[in-house]
């Protein structure tokens, strides 16, 4: 039985400082209280709490068979999740790192994602996990494999940037009729920290926020970028050149409309992301301008991105192979000069 | 192979349940003649896959299901979905890719389910997915209280992908309400079985997962049923998943344009001659259950009802082009109709009564056997005792031992060091029910 003192560490505190991993499983735990469809599967999530820690607890109180630990099959977790959607359940299904999370890319890309227009089933799932690198994971716990998805029509995928988002969208994601891809990056997990309020809450999916407004020019980001970014724009200010930081949050459904209204006021534009460059949203953000806003254009759209390597193991190595502030600066420098 | 037991199984058949399943098989037949003639009529859009001599598989397994239940086919299981319900015009208009399709032209064949009413899982191409799935769909309905069985079917070809493996073995652990049937036509496409697994029996695969199965004569539609009947009895009360293994031959080749050339013809004529129709016509005539008088009727209900379905089919309009842009995601509020239909106390799986103490609890530990005999904290089970003098075990066949000793000698040479699993040969046949019974099996009238 839980004890009265867990459960009021389960609990939102208010007024709080809250880690991103707090925030993750605060989402998990609400969700559950909140409905019993939702159930939690993958590896080492039950007993050991997963890997990170984010289902601490929620094992003790709502028990085995709303938490499901499994054997090391990424395709039957998601397989699985996939299949109890069908009887009206809400899984959240845990990738132990988001690097796995190819194991189960048929399962992903051809079942979950098609059921909906093929034969008129959503799989209301939500496939979870910790991503990104910085923390010298090494080439198999620092991927940022979301473009996959992004090119799988049927998924939604996010990637947010606090907690406060974490959370929101979370909750967004297990209330949505649709499979949801939704990456944590694990350098946010324990370092940042946001009050979140004590209602129930959910951020919209699929729209982008602005972090910091500005005139001269547009950094586009997500997640642990995001913040690397607005260190960036921070620095840049002193020199006089205004950035205004767009945080996509969503990948997909992309908001398009709110890097459009940006663009019309800067009309230059400079993508930061740590997944590599050739494939990168990046590339992406640079077609919807040009089909949609290239009179708008002053300047070519930057990137500043992960080389197009694998995630090294090395500190100097990854250092060098990560997008970082001096490189988003020396870009932007460059873009502010057209 | 048909041999009497009526010890507990096609004893149980009534009359109209002997009727029902030559009824499906020859319906399932019809439907699929039906389809090569539109096929040959060019009005069937891309590949027609047969299950000729395969109908006793799709029809036997799907008509131990109960109502409630849920299958997902594959690509030989049309008989399977006729069973459930599924009427031959969604078939027909599934093939011709028309509007009025269950997918509405947005995929073909089998490709596709009913999760409201009909309890179908629509497979994908990617052979082997359904069987996770479906172990999810045994587990929720465990969880919701709704004692449900789940049941697909997988090929000898099939049963090589890797998630076979994690779905079943994931089946089995969860001890899910699950029915797999092995549908073993020997042939994947044109590889034969001896070249995908190196088993005599596919059956034996189970024992591999820690659970029951068998192998049954998949032309024998009564031996089919009955062992069908016992798994899905045997996973409904909770003794978790069954493997059935069914010997059967596919026919056709891969799909129409496949002659299937690379088939000994000697076997084809072989199961030519064990047709299941036929075999379960004699079997029927056999024991007065059918005349000539009533194969015809049969013959003619079906022959109409098709006629009406086919038309129907061939009525129905293409998709509009425009639709293809459509339904890729789930929006608005009633794109999603599905909730969960509870049939235990939901306050079973809410706090506090959910709430456990997170410890494991390791069955068996310190209770076990070590490989010299005596008593040990964990079984060795019969591993036997490691010879540490370097010398070959004296079972090594003589060419093997000198490799062994070679690589020993230079052991950046090693090519295999698995001495005991090359020397052994392959121990007996794992103990599964095997099954072949039925045709001759009495009748409760």
């Amino acid at each position: 039985m839980a004890t009265a003192a867990q459960e009021t560490n389960l609990k939102p505190a208010a007024a709080t400082q809250v880690t991103f991993l707090e925030a993750i499983k605060q989402a998990m735990y609400e969700e559950m209280e909140r409905d019993p469809a939702v159930v939690l599967i993958g590896e080492d999530i039950g007993v050991y709490g997963g890997a990170f820690k984010t289902s601490e607890g929620l094992l003790e109180r709502f028990g085995w068979e709303r938490v499901i630990d499994t054997p090391i099959s990424e395709s039957a977790i998601v397989g699985a999740a996939c299949g109890m959607s069908y009887l009206g359940l809400r899984p959240i299904a845990e990738m132990q790192f988001i690097d796995f999370i190819v194991c189960a890319f048929n399962q992903i890309t051809n079942f979950v994602a098609k059921g909906h227009y093929l034969w008129n089933a959503p799989a209301p799932i939500v496939i979870r996990g910790p991503a990104g690198g910085g923390v010298h994971g090494g080439p198999f716990h620092s991927a940022n494999p979301e473009m996959y998805f992004v090119h799988t029509p049927g998924l939604k995928v996010i990637y947010p940037s606090t907690p406060y988002d974490a959370k929101g969208l979370l909750k967004a994601a297990v209330r949505d009729n649709n499979p949801v891809l939704f990456f944590e990056h694990k350098f946010l997990y324990r370092r940042i920290k946001e009050e979140l309020p004590a209602e129930d809450y959910t951020v919209p999916i699929g729209r982008a926020a602005v972090r910091r407004p500005g005139r001269h020019l547009t950094i586009i980001s997500y997640a642990a970028m995001m913040h690397t970014s607005l260190e960036a724009a921070a620095d840049l200010a002193k020199e006089g050149i205004e950035a205004e930081v767009i945080d996509l949050r969503t990948l997909l459904p992309l908001d398009e409309e709110t890097i459009l209204t940006s663009l019309k006021k800067t009309n230059k534009c400079l993508v930061v992301h740590e997944d590599t460059k050739t494939g990168g949203i990046a590339g992406e953000i640079a077609a919807i301008l040009c089909e949609r806003a290239f009179g708008d254009l002053d300047g070519p759209l930057m990137r500043v991105t992960a080389l197009d390597t694998p995630v090294p193991y090395s500190p100097p190595l990854e250092q060098y192979f990560l997008p970082n502030k001096e490189k988003v600066l020396h870009a932007a420098r460059q873009l502010a000069k057209y | 192979m048909a041999k009497a037991n009526g010890a507990n199984g096609s004893g149980k058949l009534t009359r109209q349940q002997y009727l029902d399943l030559y009824y499906y098989m020859r319906l399932n037949r019809a439907v699929e003649d039906t389809m090569v003639k539109l096929f040959r009529q060019n009005k069937i859009v891309g590949g027609l896959y047969s299950s000729l001599g395969q109908e006793a598989v799709s029809v036997g397994t799907a008509y131990a299901l109960g109502k409630k239940d849920w299958l997902a086919p594959m690509i030989r299981n049309i008989g399977a979905l006729l069973v459930k319900g599924v009427p031959p015009r969604d078939i027909f208009m599934q093939h011709m890719a028309k509007y009025d399709s269950p997918t509405k032209g947005k995929d073909g064949t089998s490709h596709f389910g009913d999760l409201e009413n009909l309890h179908i899982v629509s497979p994908i191409s990617m052979l082997g997915d359904l069987i996770p799935v479906m172990t999810g769909v045994a587990i929720a309905g465990r969880y919701l209280g709704q004692k449900i069985v789940a049941m697909t079917w997988i090929g000898d070809g099939g049963s090589s992908t890797g998630v076979f493996h994690e779905g079943l073995n994931f089946a089995a652990v969860q001890k899910a309400p699950f029915v797999l049937v092995l549908e073993n036509n020997q042939w994947a496409y044109s590889t034969p079985v001896k070249r995908q697994v190196p088993l005599e029996n596919l059956a034996d695969r189970a024992k591999a997962y820690g659970i029951p199965s068998y192998t049954v004569d998949g032309n024998d539609v009564v031996a089919v049923y009955d062992a069908a009947r016992e798994a899905v009895n045997r996973a409904r009360h909770g003794e978790g998943p069954i493997l059935i293994e069914v010997k059967t031959f596919r026919r056709m080749g891969h799909a129409q344009h496949d002659p299937a050339e690379y088939v000994p013809k000697d076997m084809r004529a072989y199961w030519e001659g064990r047709d299941p129709i036929a075999l379960y016509e004699k079997f029927l005539t056999g024991e007065k259950l059918l005349d000539e008088k009533g194969k015809k009727e049969i013959a003619q209900k079906i022959d109409a009802l098709l006629s009406q379905e086919r038309d129907f089919a061939e009525n129905s309009p293409m998709p509009p082009p425009e639709f293809a842009e459509h339904g890729v995601y789930c929006s608005g509020d009633d794109c999603h109709k599905i909730r969960p239909q509870w049939e235990r106390p939901v306050a079973e799986v809410t706090p506090p009564k959910s709430s456990v103490a997170a410890v494991w609890s390791v069955e068996g530990f310190g209770s076990g056997k070590s490989s010299g005999g005596g008593s040990a904290p964990i079984h060795f089970g019969d591993t036997q005792k490691a010879d540490h003098n370097g010398k070959v075990d004296a079972e090594v066949p003589e060419a093997i031992a000198e490799s062994i000793e070679a690589a020993r000698s230079n052991p950046r040479a090693v090519k295999s060091t698995n001495s005991k699993s090359v020397a052994k040969k392959s121990s007996k046949p794992v103990a599964s029910a095997v099954k072949s019974k039925g045709q001759a099996g009495k009748v409760r009238r």
